[in-house]
């Protein structure tokens, strides 16, 4: 393994265990809302006062809650808590003060765990539109590739078109001509929907370029002459020779639909706030007034540049050309 | 050529139809309407005018007709908005995106290429750097620079954070102007250009490479040709192909990157316009966003593929 395929995957092996591991990694409840505490700097950690010490934190007091002044209260030490409340660390219930790791939000909530927690709303919408829409181009793809006729020029038609236009616009009317407001539940839905969408013709173009060139393939042949059906050629002999493309095809797919999750959500036609999503989260950075003060806003903007660094680095080591940053 | 063109043409025209209409369609079918704008203490009467002004009395496909019928006369409706007609507004609009997406492009071509012819010829510390930033960069995409380089602005008041003129400037000198404008420029042509340069970079850098393996170029080098009149004058051009076919996908991912952008730093441009009249349920508006954009669409593409024609002898001959 080179060494950029390692560095490539710990960045996403991470990304993941964050996102799985949300619960138990968080140290604070995702909508809790720290009502003292908006727009907190992160929490530093310590372990030197007069002396070594385990690991804590000072207590931080609001001084002007309008000019979103704090002080650092040294007097005493909160020790952090490992391992309580099923959470690997947190402070202490009656200790008065939270442990922000990455501070704090327009209403008070921790960044930190929202991004943990934001992590699996994101990734999972992208994640599964990427399979659908590789699912549903592989099938479209094949069949116009194997069968040829009008079905293949009609699709081949729809893909041009589809292609030719920009995503997030095509994203965005179909999302805007809907409710604007909906349920977390019918948003998620929809979104996976809308990109399942947009993503099948990329992935049904290259499938069907693949399956025009391996059906003329001896062993296509000898496999028809053999008697298979129809259906089995394409599933059993066909389609796993566009395996390698389909993999490739679905981790690009990946990053750009996080991306459009993002956007969406960034402009306020993706996931309600309460739901904490990368995309809901860089809300809060869309204040330029608040931004120069609070740059742990961004955080989910930096979760973002991992996922697409690490796929781009993915695809790099296969020596293929790096992509699109959008579907 | 001329067949070319006319097919091209021909293709512009069905674009824009189809995406102005399914637009139009759409945002009429959607849940609510223009009206809703007015407030929950209109009257009735007004709600009612405004509906007929509208057309929203009609059935959509009776609508839809009577659109199309003033559309082919350059009468696009009026904006319930702005309460003007459409067409200067989106003529506006879409000039100021048209202002950012070629500065862009044209940065991130300049950028990229010559990095890239860079990086193939040239072994050693340097290309290898500038490599590795350029899969940096790629992996940067617009939403997420943008709004970095707006924090960077708002902390350090190097350049403005955002919009496109400052509010001070309101003389209608026109040099005071186009500096203003300048200088609100770089924020948002750097958010969108630097993947793109990144992603002409790698390209370039690949194609250059496999042209610099080729025969001609060997054989060049051994008739004593000099070595930067063989790399551009016999390399480049073989090595562009490539970059011109990926200039006609490069459109859709400008206008889908404006998009972000012009949100972040206020740019008022098309994608900022299209999503306030889609919010506001303001068809009209709506339709003659979606005809610039397929119309921004068509000349893309077909400025792409007469670049391909320019660069490759075998597309002309089809």
């Amino acid at each position: 393994m080179s060494s950029v395929k390692r560095l490539a995957w710990s960045l996403l092996v991470i990304v993941a265990l964050a996102a799985i591991g949300a619960p138990w990694l968080s140290p604070n409840e995702p909508n809790r809302r720290f009502d003292d505490l908006l727009y907190a700097p992160p929490t530093a950690i310590h372990v030197v006062q007069d002396g070594l010490h385990a690991p804590f934190m000072y207590r931080l007091h609001v001084v002007s809650r309008l000019e979103r002044r704090f002080e650092v209260d040294t007097s005493r030490r909160v020790t952090l808590r490992w391992f309580t409340d099923a959470r690997l660390v947190t402070a202490d219930a009656d200790a008065g003060t939270p442990l922000l790791l990455l501070g704090a939000d327009a209403y008070g909530r921790d960044v930190f765990s929202r991004l943990l927690f934001g992590a699996r709303a994101t990734l999972a919408v992208a994640l599964v539109s990427a399979l659908l829409a590789t699912a549903l181009g592989a099938f479209a793809g094949g069949v116009a590739g194997y069968m040829g006729g009008w079905f293949d020029s009609v699709l081949s038609r729809v893909c041009e078109f589809v292609l030719v236009l920009p995503a997030i616009y095509v994203a965005l009317i179909l999302r805007a001509v809907l409710p604007l407001v909906l349920p977390a539940w019918t948003v998620f839905v929809l979104l996976i929907a809308i990109f399942t969408l947009l993503g099948w013709p990329i992935v049904a173009r290259g499938v069907r370029a693949i399956v025009l060139v391996e059906r003329e393939r001896e062993y296509a042949v000898a496999a028809r002459a053999a008697g298979a059906s129809d259906g089995r050629i394409l599933l059993h002999h066909l389609l796993p020779a566009s395996l390698p493309f389909l993999r490739m095809q679905a981790s690009l797919l990946v990053p750009a639909f996080m991306l459009a999750e993002a956007t969406l959500s960034y402009v306020g036609l993706g996931f309600p706030n309460t739901i904490p999503t990368w995309g809901t989260m860089l809300q809060d950075a869309s204040n330029v007034a608040l931004l120069g003060d609070a740059p742990w806003s961004l955080a989910p903007a930096a979760a973002i540049f991992i996922v697409v660094l690490g796929v781009n680095l993915l695809a790099q080591d296969r020596g293929r050309a790096p992509v699109q940053l959008e579907p | 050529m001329l067949r070319f063109l006319i097919r091209r043409l021909a293709f512009a025209a069905v674009l824009i139809a189809i995406t102005s209409s399914s637009a139009l369609l759409l945002a009429r079918l959607a849940p609510g309407d223009v009206t809703s704008q007015l407030g929950p203490f209109a009257s009735s009467v007004d709600v009612e005018n405004t509906r007929r002004r509208f057309d929203l009395d009609r059935s959509p496909l009776s609508q839809w007709g009577l659109w199309v019928g003033r559309a082919i006369r350059f009468d696009f409706g009026d904006s319930f908005l702005y309460n003007r007609p459409v067409a200067p507004l989106v003529a506006q609009a879409a000039a100021n995106t048209a202002l950012l997406g070629i500065v862009s492009l044209v940065t991130a071509t300049l950028v990229g290429l010559s990095l890239g012819v860079f990086t193939a010829a040239r072994t050693g510390p340097l290309p290898a750097f500038v490599r590795g930033l350029s899969l940096m960069c790629l992996s940067l995409p617009p939403l997420v620079t943008s709004l970095a380089l707006v924090f960077v602005a708002a902390r350090t008041g190097w350049l403005p954070a955002g919009g496109m003129v400052s509010a001070s400037v309101s003389e209608p000198r026109w040099s005071a102007w186009a500096i203003d404008v300048l200088w609100h420029l770089p924020l948002p042509v750097l958010a969108l250009a630097l993947p793109m340069a990144a992603t002409f970079e790698r390209l370039q850098s690949q194609t250059m490479g496999e042209a610099l393996n080729q025969p001609f170029v060997m054989a060049a080098v051994a008739r004593g040709v000099s070595g930067g009149r063989v790399l551009l004058r016999h390399a480049w051009p073989s090595s562009m192909r490539p970059i011109c076919a990926v200039y006609g996908v490069a459109i859709g991912a400008l206008l889908s990157g404006s998009f972000v952008v012009e949100f972040v730093t206020a740019w008022p441009g098309l994608g900022r316009l299209m999503f306030d009249a889609l919010r506001a349920r303001d068809i009209y508006l709506v339709a003659a966003c979606a005809a610039t954009g397929a119309a921004f669409l068509a000349v893309g593409t077909t400025a792409g593929d007469l670049l391909l024609a320019a660069a490759d002898p075998r597309v002309r001959e089809q």
